[in-house]
């Protein structure tokens, strides 16, 4: 019986992944999020959606080039993201990892794809890690990172009045990190941080907290959160009166899929930074258009827009090389040339793995000013690449010191 | 005012009556949880879902038929407690004489599935769900600011608890009730039709659930997974309320909730372990929990 | 790994159980071999990081399966026992650069370390209220690697050295690591049948069926079962630390309640007190989690139509049923 089940699982993994030739001009992208858990809707499918655009759009498939793309659930399971980034390299010979939602998730996969000599392409994780002391020479963090967030929202936001803060923390390490390098940025610029409290993740009830933000008398409550969190945050911030009463509500980490879950009665008057909005300019209308039509009309997060804008940067330096055998000189290549793409526009790849480009800090509308759905925003100030970004020399990244 | 470990105690207070409030979904949760496993022995690993179920149920009403708050609250605990009797009637009947762990595997398959279907439907991040405008706005009570909605979600939670526990003790339905939980065969020979009786019991526990989803609509997000994360803490409430105990539950419940909005002052990143610290002790000092019977 | 198969032998031709045995176990012994040959073989056939993570899970199983199967004792916590057992081989293989000969066994004191109080505390309940200490126990510790320092949150420790064994042979190679896991699985899963058919585990299970008369023969049930508990507990922490030297990893899902109630399924649904049902329910489980990946959201559906299905069909577990066709005790 034991035989029995060990050959049909041989069976099963035999038919499952046929063995692939090395041939040039073929190359496999793996899409491995998040499809079924918390981040499935800022990333999952429509990333999967996002990565085909980006090979459609590429023109490779025009010069003969055979390019699949796989998707995959991890379903936030370092080991199941593991085993699976392990046999598309091993065996199905992928060639690079895309989004890659979840921060234990990248980091992990980070090192397969060094050890592997393949590409990991990062959109969905925040952690600034990746860039920092775990950085690698085959990793490229694409989208945001939480010094990003934390640095560009902290530093308007100051600037604009709100000098006062109190911090609601996810109690998790990207939480601690989004309060850390948040409050940093406040006190350099000239503000104050009253107070903060740490949230266990997955808090249904947050009137607690915001009570005691209400009560701490700052001008501005951070949500150093993300997902359910966020939602859940500022649903009990607008039934408590907190925007009423004065305070202004600062989103650390919030996607477009939070906003549009939350609803703009709910939302409105918060501020956000994010990497990409579908309405900026006629590229990324046009590129969201297209993304509509694959996912039943939802509009792109920035993580969907990254891994748009990864994949045909990372296509543009294989068809440069002509093969896309040696992930560290793909990457190589990658970091050579200036990334541009009609949804994230221009910008460039550090030597750290940094892909640097403009992020913008958002005002999510009110109901009135909305012409209807997923018109969220209004841009209230471009944050220029050269700022955007932490500075090469404090990662701690071995790759900038020679 | 007076300091009370650094936090004043008008603030306290809020916090208090907060704790209290998130206390009463806990109550709703448990009691249905706690009548459940009183009559039919099943751990019903499915409460968390149908919660949810309950939500979606009154968002799917307010946008396919335009029905709003109000009519959800008495509709949706009949329709979602209908597919509970269903769901009784086809699969969990047939477990009750086994062990609880099918019960609890059995209930926790058909969670998954419910999540599983809502989520590619619907997505994770959720749905809006607007607070009635009849209820918006709040009072200002001088130490708190405290939202209309939140106050009937405790007027609510309290009276439904409140005629549950009168229609179990004092009436005749509740006495048969009590009997078949007692001693189902012979309830059963004094011509009581005692698995009608356990159909309508799980349907009336699972309507408590689809009641305290659509009670939750307007302040929790709207979203498949908001099930998952609190049925553990519900089950740990009926636990500590003592297995089956329709007054442990309820007393429990709304106690939990003080402690847990106790610790959110004092120490918040432990607020969602509290529970099971308490449940530990409790466990260790009166082994059938605050209310229960000594087996 | 001729060396497991002399093992694998004389257990079962040579000692008779002093109580009464079931059966004559004889197929036992061929049913050993085979397994040990399918999965000698198994690497060359099929992916083995995967068969790495089926024997990770399985021997996890198989020690939960101990405590359930044949202790009669629920444990809604026993990720605790996996999970530190998975941090603490991975701290001390990080950062004190020890090799795995020393830090899996590490990871087996720990989860008998932690067995020992847990359990003290727990079996002084019984049914669904020792069930829920466990859990409330294993809630705790969550909590502490949520907060402690050296677990680097949800980020997890990452890049845990697989080292040399003996400082001899290197692990980085996957077949040579299959293989050291396998040795380790197979002397677990040998352990654990031995245990079970010992005077100790006969003990055990009359614990089980009638708790008052053991006591009146004069066996001192609450130790047998504080030791029982602690055994499991201990191959847990095991089955945890290789699991954390087999992904290079140790995170917080490994703690995580979801973590306890895997374990359940897997054991349930390969067949509850059955020697080889853990490791079937853990295939199942592990081959749904990885081979429908692609399969987004609808994995859990699936998921849950198995377990229904379980239940209602076939509740003696996949191995109970082929047991139970075939007239052998598996």
């Amino acid at each position: 019986m034991k035989i029995v089940s060990a050959c049909a699982i041989a069976a099963f993994v035999f038919c499952a992944t046929a063995p692939v030739s090395a041939q040039e001009k073929t190359l496999k992208i793996g899409v491995l999020n998040d499809q079924s858990g918390l981040y499935a809707d800022m990333g999952g499918l429509g990333s999967i959606a996002a990565a085909k655009l980006a090979v459609e759009d590429s023109g490779l498939l025009a010069k003969g080039w055979k390019i699949d793309v796989l998707g995959a659930d991890h379903q936030n399971k370092p080991d199941v993201a593991s085993n699976i980034a392990r046999r598309w390299f091993d065996i199905d010979g992928v060639d690079v990892v895309t989004d890659v939602t979840n921060s234990a998730v990248a980091l992990a996969i980070a090192q397969l794809a060094r050890e592997k000599n393949k590409v990991e392409l990062v959109s969905g994780a925040a952690t600034s890690e990746l860039t920092g002391k775990a950085c690698s020479p085959n990793t490229i963090h694409w989208t945001h990172d939480t010094w990003a967030l934390a640095n560009g929202t902290g530093k308007a936001i100051v600037q604009t009045g709100g000098d006062t803060w109190f911090f609601l923390t996810a109690d998790y390490a990207f939480g601690h990190a989004l309060e850390r390098d948040t409050e940093a940025v406040v006190l350099k610029s000239g503000g104050k941080v009253l107070g903060k409290v740490l949230t266990p993740l997955n808090t249904a009830d947050f009137s607690s907290f915001l009570l005691q933000a209400q009560s701490s008398g700052a001008k501005i409550v951070g949500l150093a959160n993300s997902g359910v969190d966020t939602s859940n945050s500022l649903k009990q911030a607008a039934e408590f009166g907190i925007v009423e009463s004065g305070q202004k509500l600062a989103g650390l980490l919030v996607y477009i899929t939070d906003v549009h879950a939350a609803g703009l009665p709910i939302a409105q008057g918060l501020i956000l930074e994010s990497a990409f909005y579908w309405d900026l300019n006629d590229g990324t209308r046009a590129f969201s258009e297209r993304f509509s039509k694959a996912m039943d009309g939802r509009k792109p997060t920035m993580v969907q827009a990254g891994v748009y804008s990864s994949v045909i940067h990372y296509l543009k330096a294989v068809e440069a090389l002509g093969n896309s055998k040696d992930g560290a000189a793909v990457v190589a290549e990658m970091k050579s040339m200036p990334t541009e793409d009609i949804a994230m526009g221009e910008g460039t790849i550090r030597i750290d793995g940094r892909k640097i480009h403009d992020m913008y800090l958002l005002e999510v509308k009110k109901p009135s000013e909305s012409k209807g759905p997923w018109d969220y925003y209004t841009l209230r100030t471009t944050i220029p690449a050269a700022e955007a970004f932490r500075p090469l020399d404090q990662g701690g990244c071995s790759l900038a010191v020679n | 005012m007076i300091p009370f470990l650094d936090i004043p105690v008008q603030a306290l207070f809020g916090q208090l009556l907060l704790g209290l409030i998130n206390g009463s979904f806990y109550a709703l949760l448990s009691l249905g949880l706690a009548i459940i496993f009183g009559l039919l022995n099943i751990i019903n690993f499915t409460h968390g879902a149908q919660y949810m179920l309950g939500a979606f149920v009154a968002w799917m009403l307010l946008n396919y038929l335009g029905i709003g708050y109000w009519w959800a609250l008495l509709l949706v605990p009949i329709i979602v407690g209908a597919s509970g009797v269903v769901i009784e009637r086809l699969l969990i009947s047939r477990l009750y004489k086994l062990d609880h762990i099918y019960g609890l595997l059995l209930t926790f398959g058909i969670a998954l599935i419910m999540q599983g279907l809502l989520r590619n439907e619907y997505g994770a991040s959720g749905m809006p769900y607007a607070i009635p405008p009849e209820l918006a706005g709040g009072q200002r009570l001088g130490f708190m600011f405290l939202p209309n909605y939140r106050a009937w979600v405790i007027v609510a939670s309290v009276s439904v608890c409140l005629g549950t526990w009168l229609l179990i003790e004092c009436t005749r339905l509740g006495a048969y009730l009590r009997a078949a939980t007692e001693n189902p065969a012979l309830t059963q020979a004094f011509g009581i039709n005692v698995p009608l009786l356990v159909t309508l019991t799980y349907g009336f526990g699972v309507g408590l659930a689809a009641l305290a989803g659509v009670l939750a609509a307007p302040i929790y997000s709207v979203n498949p997974n908001m099930g998952a994360d609190i049925i553990i803490v519900v089950f740990a409430v009926v636990v500590i309320g003592g297995m089956g105990s329709i007054l442990g539950a309820i007393v429990s419940g709304f106690a939990l909730g003080l402690i847990e909005g106790l610790t959110k002052v004092f120490y918040p990143e432990a607020s969602t372990t509290v529970i099971f610290v308490i449940m530990a002790i409790v466990l260790l000092v009166k082994p059938a929990g605050l209310f229960g019977r000594t087996a | 790994m001729t060396m497991v198969q002399e093992i694998a032998v004389p257990p079962l031709t040579a000692t008779p159980t002093p109580m009464r045995a079931a059966e004559p176990a004889a197929h036992y012994g061929r049913l050993f071999i085979a397994l040990t040959a399918v999965l000698l073989v198994a690497p060359f056939a099929v992916y083995p990081m995967f068969l790495m993570t089926l024997l990770c899970f399985a021997l996890f199983a198989c020690a939960f399966n101990l405590l359930l199967g044949y202790g009669g004792l629920l444990s809604f916590g026993h990720a605790a026992y996996f999970g530190m057992g998975a941090y603490i081989t991975g701290y001390a293989a990080k950062s004190w650069g020890l090799g795995p000969e020393l830090t899996v066994p590490l990871g087996a004191l720990t989860g008998a370390g932690l067995g020992l109080v847990f359990g003290a505390l727990a079996i002084r309940r019984q049914g669904i209220y020792f069930s829920m200490i466990t859990l409330a126990l294993a809630q705790m510790v969550f909590f502490f690697c949520l907060q402690a320092a050296f677990t680097h949150g949800e980020d997890g420790i990452q890049g845990i050295p697989r080292g040399h064994l003996f400082g001899l042979v290197d692990l980085s190679d996957d077949r040579v690591l299959y293989y050291v896991v396998l040795a380790l699985f197979m002397a677990g899963l040998l352990g654990i049948f031995r245990i079970i058919h010992s005077p100790f585990g006969q003990v055990l299970k009359a614990i089980r069926e009638n708790e008052p008369r053991a006591i009146s023969l004069g066996y001192n049930a609450a130790r047998y079962k504080l030791a029982v508990f602690v055994i499991s507990s201990a191959i847990a922490g095991a089955a945890g630390g290789m699991k954390a030297l087999v992904f290079q990893l140790a995170t917080l899902t490994d703690v995580h309640w979801t973590m306890s109630g895997e374990v359940v399924l897997m054991t349930l649904v390969g067949g509850m007190g059955t020697v080889f049902g853990p490791i079937v329910g853990a295939a199942v489980i592990i081959t749904m989690q990885n081979y429908l990946a692609h399969l987004g959201a609808w994995v859990t559906v699936v998921q849950g139509a198995i377990f229904v299905a379980c239940v209602l069909l076939f509740r003696e577990g996949i191995v109970g049923v082929i047991g139970r066709c075939l007239r052998w005790r598996l």
